[in-house]
């Protein structure tokens, strides 16, 4: 199951975070997951919200350009060398990595993890046959 | 010392006689010698018979750089290629460069002004002269070297860049004058102190310094730091380059050589000549040139002129420095930018839609900086900052290409570049001028 994530264009300008968070805030749009990839000049915000299409509306309408990619959640075990399992089937099987951050929250013993794949379904493919969770939709938080 | 004392002393009554004939004359030549001309003047119903007297100049249509542009390349050329001996190339604003011709005729009349140019700034027979301007395409260098042989100096022609060694061969060879762009003349202060050496002690007296705009601030600060005079020179090359108007050490506006170069400055909504002191388009009316004439060429410079005699005894009315551009044209480092160009870059760009600015700035002491703002575009956004980045590259390399200079490329959010009554302001010059 891919899950929407929101990806906003900002600059590196003070309190622009803030702004989009204050945004989201307002719309009582609530953030289960972020991260925030830099430039010299520019930052890229990757969030996983709780209603993404209401959340790319809004920040649309205060003027900040924004689109949805796909991305799998998965679920890594919360021990040593539990990512590096997951890696492992991903490497093997020929998987590209773009980039990967963790969620807020947590699940028991489990750490969530974001990935954006180049090829998505074939990584839940074989995510799937090697027996990886992944979470199927956003509500199980 | 005075070049040329009969025709830039002469009476002015005198001198109008002849700006006349030669008006006459040139009219004449080119509705015989250029397809454009002719077609143009036809339409305007006038003919060399109907120049009467210098105001029927106004009679004249004017001539703007689209033309040139529109002719590309040669069109507007009044002489077979044959007889064309340099061909001189600066940017245009959109695709096609200008391109301009000079004859046997036009290359000596070139080193003939270039030649009045160095004695108006305090040249002299036998001296030395470096020439950092640029030699090539940029009609900056050659004009310089030209002028100065004529003159009879000798010449460094160092061209411009590799500064420590212009400063070593300052150093070694005691040159008294020295010709290059103000922003240059500034960028090598901390070179030589770099180098050890002591700016007050260049061998430099005069500074022949033109190709972008500067102001008395900025030539404040070369004459302190240089402790050399700083006077400015005034060219283009669709009239010929440098060697268009020179100040004098009375540093009271760039003596016109008007019998060769006839000066009109307008009102560039009405086209109307505007008051003596006031501001205004700069118009050019080349009166004696063979290659590539042209009939009131609007400068797109404002400029004020002035008709008084001046006490350095020439009788030239002289031009005040560029107050400013009819059009959005920046120069940055000796070269034109327009941004057209820029716009033109972008939209070859698959999927900008150039909403874009252009920011110049000049650190203390430091050359022009020109960066691009690029609003980013939904089309364009990519999740990846590695795309983004490849984006921001692409754009660089592309503006460098056209422009010939470094750039910088930002980008930025929408609606980050401030709009003025719907229209993006396109250039933000920070540069203290």
């Amino acid at each position: 199951m891919k899950i929407k994530q929101i990806s906003a264009f900002l600059e590196n300008k003070k309190g622009r975070l803030y702004e989009v968070c204050d945004i989201l805030g307002k719309h009582d749009i609530n953030i289960r997951a972020l991260t925030i990839a830099e430039s010299e000049d520019f930052g890229v915000l990757r969030m996983i919200v709780d209603k993404p299409e209401e959340a790319l509306k809004v920040l649309k309408e205060n003027g900040i350009v924004v689109r949805f990619s796909e991305i799998v959640a998965v679920e890594v075990e919360d021990r040593p060398g539990g990512l590096a399992q997951v890696l492992k089937v991903l490497v093997e099987n020929g998987i590209n990595v773009e980039y990967m951050y963790g969620f807020v929250e947590r699940k028991a013993d489990k750490a969530l993890l974001v990935f954006r794949f180049d090829e998505p379904d074939k990584a839940i493919q074989i995510l799937q046959d090697n027996n990886i969770g992944i979470l199927q939709e956003l509500e199980e938080l | 010392m005075i070049w040329n004392e009969k025709y830039e002393c002469m009476d002015p009554e005198g001198l109008k006689n002849i700006q006349l004939e030669r008006l006459r004359e040139i009219v004449k030549y080119v509705s015989e010698n250029v397809p454009f001309y002719k077609e143009r003047l036809n339409t305007y119903g006038v003919r060399w018979q109907d120049i009467k007297s210098l105001s029927d100049i106004k009679k004249l249509p004017f001539t703007v750089k689209e033309d040139l542009r529109d002719n590309y390349p040669f069109g507007l050329f009044a002489s077979p290629l044959q007889k064309i001996k340099e061909i001189h190339v600066s940017s245009g604003t959109t695709g096609n460069p200008t391109v301009v011709g000079y004859t046997q005729e036009d290359i000596e009349l070139w080193m003939e002004v270039m030649a009045r140019t160095i004695a108006v700034a305090g040249g002299e027979p036998g001296d030395m002269i470096q020439i950092a301007y640029g030699y090539g395409l940029f009609t900056g260098g050659l004009g310089f070297h030209y002028g100065a042989l004529k003159m009879g100096l000798t010449i460094i022609p160092t061209s411009s860049g590799q500064t420590k060694r212009q400063l070593k061969l300052m150093q070694d060879f005691k040159p008294r004058i020295l010709a290059c762009t103000p922003s240059y003349a500034l960028y090598m202060v901390d070179e030589a102190k770099e180098m050890g050496m002591e700016p007050r002690d260049s061998s430099w007296e005069i500074g022949i310094f033109g190709a972008e705009p500067w102001s008395d601030s900025i030539r404040k600060e070369i004459e302190e730091v240089w402790n050399m005079t700083a006077l400015d020179v005034y060219g283009l090359s669709e009239i010929i380059g440098p060697g268009v108007a020179q100040e004098c050490p009375y540093k009271d506006g760039l003596h016109i050589f008007w019998d060769v170069f006839y000066p009109e400055v307008i009102n560039p909504e009405t086209g109307e000549e505007v008051r003596e002191g006031e501001d205004g388009e700069l118009v050019i009316t080349t009166l004696t040139k063979i290659g590539m004439p042209l009939l009131r060429y609007r400068t797109r410079d404002i400029v004020s002129i002035k008709y008084d005699r001046c006490k350095c005894g020439r009788t030239s009315p002289r031009i005040s420095k560029i107050k400013g551009r009819t059009d959005d044209m920046i120069v940055v480092r000796g070269i034109n930018v327009f941004p057209s160009q820029i716009e033109h870059v972008l939209l070859g760009i698959e999927g900008t839609q150039p909403h874009y600015q252009i920011v110049v700035d000049r650190k203390a002491r430091s050359l022009d900086e020109l960066e691009i703002w690029v609003e980013v575009e939904e089309k364009i956004f990519s999740d990846e900052v590695k795309k983004l980045e490849e984006l921001q590259d692409k754009i660089r390399k592309e503006i460098e290409s056209v422009l010939g200079i470094m750039v910088k490329v930002k980008l930025v959010e929408p609606r980050t570049i401030e709009r003025s009554m719907g229209k993006a302001k396109r250039v933000v010059d920070k540069r203290q001028l």
